[in-house]
C-alpha cells in the first residue's frame, strides 16, 4: 500500500471498494444455489443447471436452474390461476402491493446494487445511483397507475398472463420496466431474466414473498434461450414483452405470428449523437461519456454514432481524447471507476471482433494510453474516426464501449445521416439554439430524443423504438397500452367462443374472380337502380387513376350473385408504385392538423353530395337498401369524427424528475398499409383509412375484394376534396395476394389487416423483415357501425407512435 | 466457493512531482472578442457533470488523508471580517505555520512534509501585521485590495490600494471585478480594468474575483473568466465570500474549463481559487477531484489552485484525527486559528 507521503506527492486515486459482504452472505445463505419462483414458492434445485459468473473476475457466483418447458407450463398455469384474483383486487389493492415493492426495493437498495454489480459487472456507482433508484421509481409510479386505472383508462381490461424476457444489461431495471406496468394493469407475469444476470431477479422474488404478493402474480424462471422459446410458444401466454437483440426479436415476431399474442419489442439501436457547432463542446464531451461509456456501452440506446459538424470535429476529437485519458476502468465494486467489466467473454469477443473489422475497413482506432485490468473481462473506451457510413462499425450495433465519429455539413445532412440506419431507438442533439433543436428533433426517426443530454430515463416517460428497434413503449401513459385490452374486445371474445365458424374463410376469393375465368354475367338484367356495368375503375395511385400493371381485371358480384362490374387486379408492382407514391406524399405529416381536418371535412361534404349514388352502390353489393343509406350517413359521421380528432389527439408533457420538459408527441408512423374489411364496404374502408390519414400518415389501401366499388367510387371524391396526391392510394385486387407484398415491403412502416385468421398470421410473420408495426384482427371482425369498437383512440393509438423529447432548460 | 478477487485498478497517469517548477505567470493577451462571444455553456449539462463528478470519484483511507494534507497546503487561510484585529491576524498566522497537529503528522508518517497553508489572506489594513507574523515561514500574504467586497470605489483609489498593499509586503492581491462590466457584457471595460490592476500589482500575483453569485448565468461566468485571463490574471477566483451564493461546483467547473480552454489556445497556465462556503473536508475532496479530472494533476499545486477558506481547516483536522485514531474528533481538540 502506498504511503501517505507518496500519495501526497502523486495525488493518485486509490481503491474505494464497496463492501460485498452482505451480498455474499445472501448468496451463501442460499448455498449459492437457486431454484425458480413459481406460484409463490421455490422449486427444488434439481436437473439441468448452469453457473452465473462475476465478470470482473470470471469466478462463479451461484448455480441456477435451467427451466424446462414443462416447468414453464407450471409457471404459466400459476400465473393464469392468479390473474382473476389479482384483477379483482382492484386498483387500490394493486397499488398497495406495488407501493410495498417500491418501499422494499428502497429498504434493500444497497444489497440489490451490490448484487447487480457483482453479477453484471457494471460500476457500483451506476447500480447504486441509476439502476436501483429507477427501479424503485418505476414501482412507485406504477402504484399510481394501478390506483388511477379505472379513472384514467376507462374501457380497458388486463391482457392476462404476460411472458416477459429481459436482457442482461440492466437486469433489475428491465425487470421493473416489465413487471410494474403489467401488475398495475391487473396482469400476472412469468419473467425470465437473462441467464448471465439472474441474481437480482431472484432477490426480487424474495421481495415479492416478503411483501406478501399473492402467489402466482409474479413468477421468475431462470434459463437460457430455450426457456424463452418455451414461453413464447406457450398457448397460455397472452402477451410477450421482450427486450433484447433485433435478431431474437425477429424470431419472436415470427413465432407469435397469428397466435393473437400481443407483442412489444424493445430491440437494438445505433443511436446518433448529433453535435452542432454552437454546442457547449465540453458538455458534449461529458454527454459522450454518458452516451457510450455508460454501462460499458452495453446500452441499447447508447449514443454510438457521433455526428459532428465538420468545422467542430477536430476540436471535439481532441477534447474527447483528453477526456478518455481520465476515465477509470476497473473493479465494478470500486466507487471511483467509470467503467466496469463486460458481461461475458462471448460479448467481449464480439466487441473485439467488430473493432478489428473497423480497423480492417480503414477507420482509425484510438484508445487511451492506460491499460485495462488483465483478469476479468474488460475493454477500454474506444473512439473510431475517419469512419464512412458504409463501414460495418457505422451500421452494426457493437454493444460495447466503442463510438464512431462522422461529420456532416448542414442540419439537413445531419438528419439524413442520423436516419441512415435500420434502427430508431434514441437520438441526442447538442446545440444552444432551441430553434435548431426543436426543428431537428421531430425529423429524427427515434422513440426518444434527448436535447443537450443523453441516456436519461424515467418511469413517467415512454421509452421504445421506431423501425427495427421494435415497437411498444415502456413507461409513461403510453407504456400502459401494452398491458391492456379494450373491454369491448374482451366481451366480443366471449361471444365468439359460442359462435364459431359463421364467418367463412376465403370469402374474398369466392366473391371476386378474375374475368379471364370466363365466367360471365349470370344473365340477370342489371337493376335499373344500379349504375351501369361498364364503369371499370382503375387503381388510384399518387392521385391519379392508373391501369393495373397486370392488365387483368376482377369481376365483382352483387348481392344476388350477378356481375356488378369489374375492378383492376393490382399486383406487386402496383403495390410498389403505391408505396413510392405514399412516400412522396409524406409531407402530409407536416401539414398542420387544422389543415388535415379541413381536408377531411371537405371529403365529408363531397361524399354527402353524392350520398345517394354511394347508397345505391352499397345496396347493390349488400342487397340492403336501408342499411346502405345508413352506412353512408355513418361514413360521413366517421369523416367528421376523424376531422375532429385530427387536431385533438394531443401528446403529453410528462412530469419527469429533472429540470426539463419531456414532450411525448404522437407522430405518424409513416407509410401505412391498410387491408380493409369485407363487411361494410364504405364504412369499413373509411374506418380503417381515415385514422391514419388524420394523424398524418400516408396510406396504401386494399379495399374489400367483395365490394370494392365503395372505395373506387371515392377516387373522384378524393380528387375534388384537396387530398394531396399520394396521401391515399387504393389498389384493388385480391387481398390474399397483396397483403403479403405490403407485409414484406421494407419501406412500409405499418400494416393494418382486417381479414382472415390465416392472412393475419401471414402478415405478422412477414412483417418481421423490417419489424413494421402490424395490427391484425385474426379474422375476428368487428361491428363497423358501432363507434365504440370502430372509431377512436384504439385506432389513433395504432396510427401513431410516441416520441419523447427531453428538453432540459435553465440559463 | 472462493470469493472473487477484485480486479486491480488501472495505474494512474503519472502525477506531477513536488519539484515541479512554479508555473510562469500568465502574460495575458490582447482582448479577443470573437473568442469571448463564441463561448457556450449549457447549464443543465454542467450541473449534471458537477453532480455526478462527486459520485464518480472518492478517496478513502490513506488516500483521503494524503489528499486532505494536500488540501491544507492549497489553502488561503482567510480572515475578512469587520472586527479583525492585529491579535486575531497574528493568531491566524500562527495557525498557518502549523495547520495540523504535529502528533497527527507523526502518526501519518508525514512529519517531514512541508505542511503549511498556501497563503494568509487579509484586508489591506493587516498586511504588515501578517507579513511580520509570517516572517521566515515562506507563506505569502494575500490582500484583498480593491474596495473589497463591492469593488465600486473609484478605479484610481482601487489601484492605489493595490500599490499600497504590495508596498506593505503582500505578494498576492485578490481583486474584485466590476460586475456591471460583465453583466452588461462590456468586455472591453472589464479587460481594461483588470489589465490596469495587473500593472498595479507589479510582481505580486493577481487573483481576479468574479463574484460569480452576482453574475447571473454560467455563460457570463465563463466569458468573464476568459476576459480576466486575457487581461493577465494569475488566478481566477469565484467569490468574495460575501455574495449570497459562493463557490459552487458548477461554477468551478465552468471556470476550470475556461482555464483549460485558455491553456489549449495560448499555452499559459492560470490558477483557480474557489472561495466562500467551502467548510467540509468532503467538499474540499470534491474540488480536488474536479480539478484533477478537468485540469489535470499539474493544477493540484499551490501555484495553480487555492481554496479561500477559514473554517475548512478545522474540519480537515478532525477528519485527519479520525483517520489516525479511528475515533470521531471534536473541533476543540485542534488549536483555533
Amino acid at each position: 500500500m502506498a504511503s501517505i507521503p507518496e500519495i501526497f506527492e502523486t495525488m493518485a486515486y486509490g481503491p474505494a471498494p464497496e463492501g460485498a459482504g452482505p451480498a455474499r452472505a445472501w448468496l451463501d445463505g442460499h448455498e449459492r444455489r437457486f431454484g425458480r419462483f413459481i406460484g409463490g414458492g421455490w422449486t427444488a434445485m434439481a436437473g439441468e443447471s448452469f453457473e452465473t459468473l462475476n465478470p470482473a473476475t470470471g469466478a462463479p457466483l451461484a448455480r441456477l436452474r435451467q427451466t424446462q418447458p414443462g416447468e414453464v407450463d407450471r409457471a404459466v398455469r400459476a400465473a393464469r390461476a392468479a390473474q382473476p384474483g389479482w384483477w379483482a383486487l382492484g386498483g387500490h389493492g394493486r397499488a398497495r402491493y406495488l407501493y410495498a415493492l417500491a418501499r422494499g426495493m428502497q429498504k434493500h437498495s444497497r444489497l440489490f446494487s451490490v448484487l447487480e454489480s457483482l453479477d453484471n459487472g457494471k460500476p457500483i456507482r451506476e447500480s447504486r445511483d441509476i439502476d436501483i433508484p429507477l427501479v424503485a421509481r418505476h414501482f412507485y409510479h406504477h402504484a399510481g397507475w394501478a390506483q388511477l386505472m379505472a379513472r384514467e383508462l376507462p374501457g380497458r381490461a388486463p391482457v392476462g398472463v404476460i411472458g416477459q424476457i429481459i436482457p442482461w444489461n440492466f437486469p433489475l431495471l428491465m425487470l421493473a420496466w416489465k413487471i410494474a406496468p403489467a401488475l398495475a394493469m391487473g396482469n400476472t407475469v412469468v419473467l425470465k431474466p437473462a441467464e448471465f444476470t439472474s441474481l437480482t431477479a431472484l432477490r426480487f422474488a424474495e421481495l415479492c414473498e416478503e411483501v406478501g404478493l399473492p402467489a402466482g402474480v409474479v413468477n421468475i424462471v431462470t434459463g437460457d434461450g430455450r426457456t424463452g422459446e418455451a414461453m413464447v410458444a406457450h398457448p397460455g401466454v397472452d402477451k410477450i414483452a421482450f427486450t433484447g437483440s433485433t435478431e431474437v426479436g425477429r424470431l419472436i415476431r415470427a413465432a407469435t405470428a397469428g397466435t393473437g399474442k400481443k407483442l412489444s419489442l424493445e430491440l437494438g439501436g445505433k443511436s446518433p449523437f448529433i453535435v452542432f457547432p454552437d454546442a457547449d463542446l465540453d458538455s458534449v464531451v461529458e454527454g459522450v461519456v454518458d452516451a457510450i461509456w455508460f454501462n460499458q456501452g452495453q446500452v441499447c440506446c447508447a449514443g454510438s454514432r457521433i455526428l459532428v459538424q465538420e468545422g467542430s470535429a477536430t476540436r471535439l476529437v481532441e477534447k474527447l481524447k483528453a477526456r478518455m485519458e481520465t476515465l477509470r476502468v476497473g473493479d465494478p465494486l470500486d466507487k471511483a471507476v467509470d467503467m466496469g467489466a463486460i458481461v461475458a467473454p462471448v460479448q467481449l469477443e464480439k466487441i473485439q471482433e467488430l473493432v478489428r473489422r473497423g480497423e480492417e475497413e480503414g477507420a482509425r482506432r484510438w484508445q487511451p494510453s492506460w491499460s485495462c485490468p488483465r483478469e476479468g473481462w474488460f475493454f477500454p473506451p474506444t473512439l473510431f474516426t475517419e469512419v464512412a457510413p458504409a463501414a460495418t462499425i457505422a451500421q452494426v450495433e457493437i454493444f460495447g464501449p466503442v463510438v464512431v465519429l462522422m461529420t456532416f455539413r448542414t442540419p439537413a445532412e445531419a438528419v439524413e445521416l442520423a436516419n441512415n440506419t435500420r434502427y430508431g431507438l434514441a437520438a441526442s442533439v447538442w446545440t444552444e439554439n432551441i430553434n435548431l433543436a426543436l426543428d431537428v428533433a421531430p425529423q429524427l426517426k427515434a422513440g426518444t430524443v434527448w436535447i443537450n443530454c443523453t441516456n436519461l430515463f424515467d418511469a413517467a416517460s415512454g421509452f421504445g423504438g421506431y423501425r427495427e428497434s421494435g415497437f411498444g413503449r415502456e413507461g409513461g401513459r403510453e407504456g400502459l397500452r401494452e398491458y391492456v385490452r379494450w373491454e369491448w374486445d374482451v366481451a366480443a371474445a366471449g361471444k365468439r367462443r359460442t359462435r364459431t365458424g359463421r364467418r367463412a374463410a376465403g370469402k374474398e376469393a369466392a366473391a371476386a374472380r378474375q374475368s379471364r375465368d370466363g365466367r360471365r354475367n349470370g344473365g340477370r338484367p342489371a337493376s335499373p337502380a344500379l349504375p351501369p356495368i361498364d364503369r371499370t375503375p382503375k387503381l388510384y395511385i399518387g392521385g391519379k387513376q392508373v391501369r393495373p400493371d397486370s392488365g387483368y381485371s376482377l369481376q365483382v358480384f352483387d348481392a344476388r350473385g350477378a356481375v356488378a362490374g369489374e375492378v383492376g387486379q393490382g399486383n406487386r408492382k402496383d403495390i410498389r408504385n403505391a408505396v413510392e407514391a405514399a412516400h412522396t406524399a409524406l409531407g402530409w405529416a407536416r401539414v398542420t392538423a387544422h389543415q388535415r381536418a379541413q381536408v377531411l371535412y371537405y371529403l365529408a361534404e363531397n361524399l354527402a353530395a353524392r350520398a345517394e349514388e354511394f347508397g345505391h352502390r352499397i345496396a347493390g353489393s349488400t342487397g340492403d337498401a336501408a342499411g346502405a343509406g345508413r352506412e353512408v350517413e355513418l361514413g360521413i359521421e366517421r369523416l367528421y369524427a376523424y376531422a375532429a380528432w385530427a387536431d385533438k389527439y394531443d401528446g403529453y408533457v410528462h412530469h419527469t424528475p429533472y429540470r426539463n420538459v419531456t414532450l411525448a408527441m404522437p407522430e405518424p408512423i409513416g407509410v401505412l398499409g391498410v387491408v380493409c374489411p369485407d363487411t361494410s364496404p364504405l364504412l369499413g374502408f373509411l374506418s380503417t383509412v381515415l385514422p391514419g390519414v388524420a394523424m398524418g400518415n400516408t396510406v396504401v389501401a386494399i379495399p374489400s375484394a367483395a365490394a370494392p366499388f365503395a372505395a373506387t367510387d371515392l377516387y373522384q371524391v378524393l380528387d375534388t376534396s384537396d387530398v394531396p396526391p399520394g396521401v391515399v392510394n387504393i389498389v384493388t385486387g385480391l387481398p390474399g395476394e397483396l397483403a403479403p407484398v405490403l407485409a414484406a415491403h421494407d419501406d412500409v412502416d405499418g400494416l393494418w389487416y382486417f381479414g382472415s385468421a390465416e392472412g393475419s398470421a401471414e402478415v405478422e410473420r412477414l412483417s418481421a423483415g423490417n419489424m413494421k408495426r402490424t395490427w391484425v384482427d385474426y379474422g375476428r371482425g368487428r361491428d363497423w357501425t358501432d363507434a365504440r369498437q370502430a372509431e377512436g383512440e384504439e385506432f389513433l393509438e395504432q396510427a401513431t407512435q410516441v416520441k419523447n423529447i427531453w428538453v432540459p432548460y435553465g440559463e | 466457493m472462493p470469493d472473487p478477487v477484485p480486479a486491480r485498478l488501472i495505474t494512474p497517469s503519472p502525477a506531477a512531482s513536488l519539484e515541479v517548477p512554479v508555473a510562469p505567470r500568465n502574460p495575458g493577451m490582447p482582448l479577443q472578442l470573437e473568442w469571448v462571444e463564441e463561448v457556450r455553456v449549457n447549464r443543465s449539462a454542467v450541473e449534471r457533470r458537477a453532480a455526478t463528478l462527486r459520485t464518480r470519484r472518492t478517496v478513502k483511507q490513506a488516500w483521503q488523508a494524503a489528499w486532505l494534507l494536500r488540501a491544507v497546503t492549497l489553502m488561503d487561510l482567510t480572515t475578512l471580517s469587520g472586527d479583525d484585529t492585529p491579535g486575531r491576524v497574528r493568531r491566524l498566522c500562527a495557525k498557518a505555520r502549523v495547520p495540523v497537529r504535529r502528533d497527527l503528522l507523526d502518526a501519518m508518517g508525514a512529519a517531514h512534509l512541508p505542511i503549511r497553508v498556501g497563503a494568509v489572506c487579509v484586508y489591506h489594513a493587516f498586511v504588515e501585521t501578517a507579513v511580520v507574523a509570517l516572517e521566515g515561514s515562506g507563506i505569502p500574504v494575500a490582500a484583498v485590495s480593491t474596495g473589497f467586497p463591492a469593488g465600486l470605489s473609484p478605479l484610481a483609489e482601487r489601484l492605489g490600494e493595490i500599490r499600497a498593499s504590495v508596498a506593505a509586503g503582500a505578494e498576492e492581491i485578490d481583486v474584485v471585478i466590476t460586475r456591471a462590466h460583465a453583466l452588461t457584457e462590456n468586455w472591453r471595460a472589464l479587460y481594461d480594468e483588470v489589465r490596469a490592476m495587473r500593472e498595479a500589482c507589479g510582481d505580486a500575483h493577481i487573483k481576479t474575483i468574479l463574484a460569480t453569485g452576482e453574475l447571473a448565468t454560467l455563460r457570463t461566468v465563463a466569458r468573464a473568466s476568459l476576459v480576466c485571463m486575457m487581461a493577465g490574471a494569475d488566478f481566477i477566483k469565484t467569490s468574495t465570500g460575501k455574495e449570497g451564493v459562493n463557490a459552487t461546483l458548477p461554477v468551478g467547473l465552468v471556470m476550470a474549463r475556461a482555464i483549460r480552454d485558455y491553456r489549449e489556445r495560448t499555452g499559459h497556465l492560470v490558477g483557480l481559487k474557489p472561495a466562500g462556503g467551502i467548510r467540509a473536508a468532503r467538499e474540499a475532496l470534491d474540488w480536488l477531484a474536479l480539478v484533477k479530472d478537468e485540469l489535470g494533476d499539474r493544477w493540484l499545486r499551490p501555484d495553480l489552485f487555492r481554496f479561500g477558506a477559514s473554517s475548512l481547516l478545522n474540519d480537515i483536522e478532525r477528519q485527519l484525527e479520525h483517520f489516525v485514531t479511528g475515533r470521531y474528533s471534536a473541533a476543540h481538540r485542534h488549536p483555533v486559528a
